[in-house]
């Protein structure tokens, strides 16, 4: 019966500090870690849309959809933060549309974890760079093996076919579901 | 004076003679998927090594009132605050760094080095002693992270912390980035230091071996003499 007791006490009071020390150092850390977040979207946000000044969080169930403005307070168009599967796990691009949904202005990978020296070629400017001023419409096409003859194809990145679809995909999955949105209002 | 011999052995220990990596073989998980650079190798060793030294204090500290049937469990808690500790810093002070290493802060929880420590050592020994000895096994730790980042870097991207140190001429080696190439120079490490180790046994046996024999020729001639 000692025993059983000691072992409770033990236990709880281990628990009860531990949880107390996480908690303070949670208070401390919390704020810093929001700023790095707001700080490394907005990054992204104005890389993506350079002739942005300001931006506004665009209220949407499952994306992140921001409307950006130039200096006069005029829109220039919106900016999407989408992810969807690459080829080893979930992959999470960014990108800006012009303000009439005709063009891509740039994108940037924000998160992925493709195969180290070619899925991850993604994120190079190599590839990102094919995107800018890309037409979107109907959608997005990607080629393989062969220079883009169209406006809106793109050259997939070769040994890395999968990965360059998946980017391909969320940026045409999120196109459709802010097209449809605005249709909606 | 003897006792001060003993201290400095309790350090010097992990370094080599139960290196983590090379002759415990613990914690391999980590030690093979972060060290695609050097950077991430010194970022992850420095992380186990503060989990590793706080824990072992708190251990040492507390060794004597956790009953026995709950010791596990009670290290575990230790080691998971101090892993929460460390992941919130670096989320908040080092983004990048927390954000190349990703899943593998939060898996240092059930690094079976840092539990291996604690019930083989600290939960034995004083304070002082615990303290040598997580401090060594964590440099011990860092050293092999390091040594292992910078060799699959160099070959595999041409650099070592960022500096590029092979020129433009060589071609990189992919696989040495991917996990093969963890697999690869992990297992060559350790045949190398398992073949050196054997080298000096085979040294030190050749030594008393010819002292021995010296000394029986010398008996005989005495003999025939």
């Amino acid at each position: 019966m000692k025993q059983v007791i000691k072992i409770i006490a033990v236990l709880t009071s281990i628990g009860i500090i531990s949880g107390g020390v996480l908690a303070s150092v949670s208070n401390w850390a919390n704020p810093f870690i929001e700023k790095n977040k707001k700080e490394a979207t907005e990054k992204a946000i104005f890389l993506v849309q350079p002739e942005a000044k300001y931006y506004e969080r665009f209220d949407f169930s499952d994306m992140e959809v921001y409307k950006v403005y130039d200096y006069d307070k005029e829109l220039v168009g919106y900016v999407v933060v989408n992810q969807g599967n690459g080829f080893q796990g979930p992959i999470r691009v960014i990108f800006g549309l012009s303000k009439d949904l005709q063009r891509i202005t740039a994108i940037d990978v924000l998160e992925q974890v493709e195969t180290p020296g070619l899925g991850t070629l993604i994120t190079e400017d190599d590839f990102k760079n094919q995107f800018k001023n890309l037409l979107i419409v109907p959608m997005i096409e990607w080629v393989k093996g062969k220079p883009p003859s169209k406006d809106n194809e793109i050259k997939a990145i070769t040994g890395a076919t999968i990965s360059s679809k998946a980017t391909v995909q969320i940026i045409n999955d999120g196109i459709n579901k802010l097209k449809k949105r605005l249709n909606d209002e | 004076m003897k006792k001060e011999v003993n201290y400095s052995n309790e350090f010097l220990k992990g370094l080599w003679d139960i290196n983590p990596v090379f002759k415990q073989v613990l914690g391999m998980c980590p030690v093979l998927a972060v060290t695609v650079s050097a950077i991430n190798g010194l970022a992850m060793g420095l992380a186990t090594t503060f989990v590793l030294v706080f824990s072992s204090l708190i251990v040492s500290l507390i060794r004597k009132i956790v009953p026995n049937q709950v010791r596990i469990a009670t290290f575990i808690v230790i080691i998971s605050t101090f892993v929460t500790i460390v992941d919130l810093v670096m989320k908040a002070k080092f983004p990048e760094l927390s954000k190349a290493l990703g899943p593998f802060i939060p898996l240092i929880v059930v690094n079976c080095l840092i539990l291996g420590r604690m019930e083989a050592f600290a939960s034995k020994n004083s304070v002082i002693r615990s303290l040598l000895d997580s401090t060594g096994n964590g440099i011990g730790f860092m050293l092999a992270l390091i040594v292992l980042g910078s060799i699959r870097e160099l070959l595999g991207n041409r650099t070592i912390f960022g500096f590029q140190v092979l020129p433009e001429l060589y071609t990189p080696m992919l696989v040495m980035i991917l996990p093969a190439g963890a697999f690869l120079t992990l297992g060559l490490l350790m045949g190398l230091s398992n073949w050196y180790v054997k080298k000096k046994e085979q040294e030190e046996i050749e030594l008393i071996f010819s002292g021995y024999r010296s000394a029986t020729t010398l008996n005989t001639q005495t003999e025939l003499n």
